[in-house]
């Protein structure tokens, strides 16, 4: 398989879905922040 | 008050200086450097217009994380009276978004300081290398480069929404 960020547009739609994953994570973790 | 807002403003200057040279980097220099080479006229790239980028890059890199770190320190404190720097980076209630940018941020400096830097040094003659060595070093920055680039997106992500809590509700 090639890899995604040979290309330049294969790097930003990797980021764009790691900025998606990421963001449900933060949303658990506030949520079960202690305040 | 006003040391806040100055250094809040530092930050986000060094900050659109080290991104904005990451992309000049990934969206501008690396197909620049193709045709160049292809052309035979790639020396005066290499020579004039890498160092100079490469320095303000790496440095802009460190101003950004410092000014950060800073402001992390002086934020509210985290759950429980935790200090708002650890509250951040242990990801912990309202400082997790920040944190997950502040974290992404310092593996990109890591990252800038490591991969990139040690292996720019092969490909620009700073250090030795042989071909064979050059040839290495050029794909492995390459990657790390676009390791960084995926990583900013995110980055840029939390650092803009860390703040603004009703988005993570």
């Amino acid at each position: 398989m090639k890899n995604p960020l040979d290309s330049l547009w294969g790097t930003v739609v990797c980021g764009v879905l790691l900025t998606v994953v990421f963001y449900f994570a933060a949303v658990a973790l506030v949520g079960h922040g202690v305040s | 008050m006003l040391g806040d807002a100055i250094t809040r403003f530092l930050h986000v200057f060094s900050g659109i200086m080290w991104i904005g040279l990451l992309y000049y980097f990934n969206f501008v220099n690396v197909d620049a450097m193709k045709l160049a080479t292809a052309a035979g006229e790639q020396g005066p790239i290499s020579k004039y217009v890498v160092p100079r980028a490469l320095f303000f890059f790496r440095w802009a890199a460190v101003a950004t994380w410092l000014l950060g770190a800073g402001l992390l320190a002086t934020e509210q404190a985290g759950p429980g009276g935790l200090n708002p720097f650890l509250a951040a980076f242990g990801l912990q209630g309202p400082l997790a978004p920040i944190g997950i940018g502040a974290w992404l941020g310092t593996i990109m400096i890591i990252n800038v300081w490591g991969p990139i830097w040690q292996n720019q040094k092969k490909i620009l003659g700073i250090v030795p290398a042989t071909d064979e060595q050059k040839a290495r070093a050029r794909r492995v920055a390459f990657l790390a480069s676009r390791v960084n680039t995926m990583l900013s997106i995110p980055m840029l992500w939390f650092m803009v929404t860390g703040p603004h809590q009703s988005i993570y509700h």
